[in-house]
């Protein structure tokens, strides 16, 4: 058995777990800002902007020069390569901006994925190439996390046992590098949530998933008080005819991450929503069951929301670029938890 | 601290109950779903009928794309439950193990050292001092582990030794495993045996009073050591034992022992016992041992002991604890931690600045000790009927101070005895 050798001083560890204790800090959460080019277009199609690099800014900058009601909610913004060297009207660049309102920033330094052949339509996620340099480029640019998402997928065939391996796999070793750069790692086995299976299904495949997560981390030797995971909640897919309750979503939930996660990893549990007004609601009632479950939750525990929280905000801004004022405040929902006791929704006003 | 709670973690309103596709692995063959086999030419000398023939034979036949079950459950909500309930009975709220299963090569040493002769009366006579201890001992120990010998002895009044324990409400529970065996290519590495036939042995160890089992696997740190296989195989091996003793409604204590040998310090320890343990989790899971029903017994992390450098309790609580977070699950109820070696006192103080370290600890962290809560017993007793009632105060002694250094309670006094404080320490050491 090897000795260790270890690559991070005790105050490379003291940084990397002083960024993952700030984004996870009571009551914050994280704006998914880092739609990729092709992502943005869909979004912008559906108001009938174009998807041209100016509107993309604009777009952002709505978000990031929101006023002050969101600064306690917000703990960090992740962005996408190409925001991270936009600048705001006022000539900032976007990553300053957001420094100064003090948002931690991050950057998605995933390539998107790719097939794995002689599977069942499963994928495996690319990026590691000239990864250190990247990170290494990242960091002095004023990035502070990182996040690099892997899918699953449930059927009567899958995941694999060669997607679990390989998603685990790659996800450990983007997380030690990113740790050799101080960038936390936002660690991201997420599994969709397509499919008739039953929420039972799902744990069951959460909790294997996230058992093989582990022992990669464990194998790679990365330093888990300086990572974050982000798993899904665990629930039925779309197509189960069976409807369960938000105390049957909270406690698989709960259950899976309690057979798995240790309790030294912090844990920010990833929403994903189902198209519709209705899914926000629905989101928000989860959070609270979850918050609310008689379990012992041993982790640092926030949640992460990104759809819902633009769904309005796009909204509002199509409304308002028809009479061409672009320059408006945030107006949105926020949905935030605070010191895991109760759940608050503020509709923010029109400027 | 904050309590686990005592409800089961079964989902709210799921049955335990296979998924309603049939039971056979889907058949995916080359082209899709329910296509006709391409025929390859190991088939031509198959008859027509082979589609009748065992269905287990298509995986040899043709490319089966590897595929990930579905759960199949082997544990029904009321055998979780019973499971649960049994191991949140073992480490209740300042209660720990008394680890009595010394087996007869063991007692010897033992005995020689007070110059008792090992007899089966003697093994008995001091069993039975224990057994027959008063409150104190219901207070702090939650259960008992014996060897098989003494599961059949009974006490001075006739009473089978289990059920004197079952009386005082106090779990009963069963070394199974059946010693090391040398693992070929490594630097004197070992496995444990003890898995043939061993679901028989846990069912009928069930039917005679016992609630728990314990298996002991051994681990070293050299200058190769723990090797890859080592850990790999000890992992597994301590699952496969996981997996059994819950069929038969026994609950697995799981005790992957670093032993400490050596001259590492602290650090080394530590690094051993991550990865010891992240193995040992990873094996569990890919076993589908139920892990609200199982109980870890892991070494303390400690410098070896003949490393140079001497650390604090509060050092070996804190690398402890860190190990722990960092690599066992939430749902595991209780840690129960081995003496290895330790004297009396030192094995309570490490208990207690565990219990006092100021990090989350989600599972009891308590004792389950064998050396330590018997050698003052063992030297007030000197095998005389006489020294019953000095003996029986020994063991109370240090079974209420573990009980206190189990809530990190225990307040030492300069008035330890000599016997408490003497090494336990024997060089690979074996039950």
């Amino acid at each position: 058995m090897p000795h260790a050798y270890p690559f991070l001083t005790p105050e490379q560890k003291k940084e990397l777990s002083d960024i993952a204790q700030r984004i996870v800090a009571p009551g914050k959460g994280i704006l998914a800002a880092d739609e990729s080019t092709g992502s943005v277009a869909k979004r912008f199609q559906s108001i009938n902007a174009e998807n041209t690099e100016e509107n993309r800014r604009l777009y952002r900058q709505l978000l990031f020069t929101a006023d002050d009601r969101i600064s306690p909610c917000i703990g960090g913004v992740i962005l996408f390569h190409e925001t991270m060297y936009q600048k705001t009207d006022g000539g900032k660049v976007f990553t300053q901006h957001l420094k100064e309102r003090n948002m931690v920033v991050g950057i998605k330094v995933d390539k998107g994925v790719v097939p794995l052949a002689g599977t069942n339509g499963e994928t495996t996620t690319q990026g590691l190439d000239g990864l250190y340099e990247r990170c290494a480029q990242y960091k002095k640019d004023g990035a502070d996390f990182a996040k690099w998402r892997c899918v699953l997928k449930i059927t009567p065939t899958t995941p694999s046992r060669l997607a679990i391996i390989e998603n685990a796999n790659v996800l450990a070793r983007y997380a030690s590098i990113c740790q050799m750069h101080g960038i936390v790692p936002i660690v991201e086995p997420e599994i969709l949530p397509d499919g008739d299976h039953d929420l039972k299904r799902c744990q069951y495949v959460t909790e294997k998933v996230l058992a093989a997560m582990y022992k990669a981390l464990s194998d790679h030797h990365v330093y888990l008080e300086g990572t974050l995971l982000k798993p899904n909640m665990v629930t039925a897919g779309h197509s189960c005819s069976h409807k369960y309750s938000n105390q049957e979503i909270a406690m698989a939930t709960v259950t899976a991450l309690r057979r798995t996660v240790p309790p030294q990893s912090p844990v920010r549990i990833g929403i994903t929503f189902l198209s519709g007004g209705q899914s926000e609601e629905e989101a928000s009632v989860n959070l609270n069951a979850i918050n609310t479950c008689p379990l012992s939750k041993p982790w640092a525990l926030t949640f992460s929301y990104g759809r819902a929280l633009q769904a309005s905000a796009l909204k509002a801004w199509a409304a308002r670029r028809k009479t061409g004022r672009l320059n408006c405040s945030f107006l949105g929902k926020i949905l935030y938890t605070v010191n895991n006791t109760y759940l608050i929704v503020i509709p923010l006003q029109n400027a | 601290m904050q309590s686990a709670s005592a409800v089961w973690t079964e989902p709210i309103g799921l049955n335990n109950t296979r998924p309603a596709t049939s039971s056979a692995p889907p058949l995916h063959l080359h082209g899709g779903i329910n296509t006709p086999p391409r025929p390859t030419i190991g088939l031509l000398i198959l008859t027509t009928s082979y589609w009748e023939a065992a269905v287990p034979d298509y995986n040899l036949l043709f490319d089966q794309p590897p595929k990930m079950t579905h759960q199949f459950p082997s544990l029904s909500p009321a055998q979780k439950k019973e499971l649960s309930d049994i191991a949140q009975r073992i480490v209740a709220t300042g209660k720990g193990i008394l680890a009595a299963d010394e087996s007869t090569g063991t007692m010897a040493k033992r005995l020689q050292n007070i110059n008792v002769e090992n007899t089966e009366e003697n093994r008995r006579c001091f069993r039975e001092i224990l057994f027959s201890s008063g409150s104190t001992m219901t207070n702090s120990v939650g259960g008992v582990i014996f060897f098989h010998e003494t599961l059949y002895q009974k006490s001075d009044c006739g009473k089978l030794f289990p059920q004197v324990i079952k009386d005082k409400g106090i779990v009963v529970g069963i070394k199974v495993d059946k010693g090391t065996a040398g693992l070929n290519g490594t630097d004197g590495e070992t496995t444990t045996q003890g898995l043939d036939g061993l679901s028989e042995r846990c069912a009928q160890y069930k039917k005679d009073g016992c609630d728990f089992a314990k298996w002991r696997c051994v681990l070293k740190i050299s200058d190769g050591c723990p090797s890859a296989l080592s850990i790999a195989e000890n992992a597994n091996v301590l699952a496969r034992y996981a997996s059994i003793c819950q069929q038969n409604g026994l609950v697995p204590i799981v005790e992957p022992e670093i032993l400490p040998d050596g001259d590492h310090n602290l650090q080394r320890c530590q690094y051993a016992t991550e990865k010891v343990l992240a193995a040992v989790y990873k094996a569990l899971s890919d076993h589908h041992v139920y892990l609200e029903g199982t109980l870890l017994k892991p070494n303390m992390v400690t410098a070896g002991h003949s490393c140079p450098k001497k650390y604090t309790p509060q050092e070996v609580a804190m690398a402890t604890v860190s190990a722990l977070r960092r690599t066992v699950p939430a749902a595991v109820p209780g840690i129960c931690f081995l003496s290895g070696g330790q004297s009396e006192e030192e094995a309570s103080v490490n208990l207690n600045a565990i219990n006092q370290v100021p990090l989350h600890r989600p599972w009891k962290l308590t004792f389950s000790y064998g050396r330590a809560l018997q050698a003052s017993a063992l030297a007030a007793w000197k095998g005389k009927v006489e020294n019953k009632g000095a003996a029986q105060e020994a063991f109370c002694t240090r079974a209420k101070i573990n009980g206190l250094a189990s809530k990190g309670e225990y307040k030492p006094s300069s008035s330890t005895g000599q016997a408490s404080t003497q090494s336990l320490y024997t060089e690979s050491y074996v039950y």
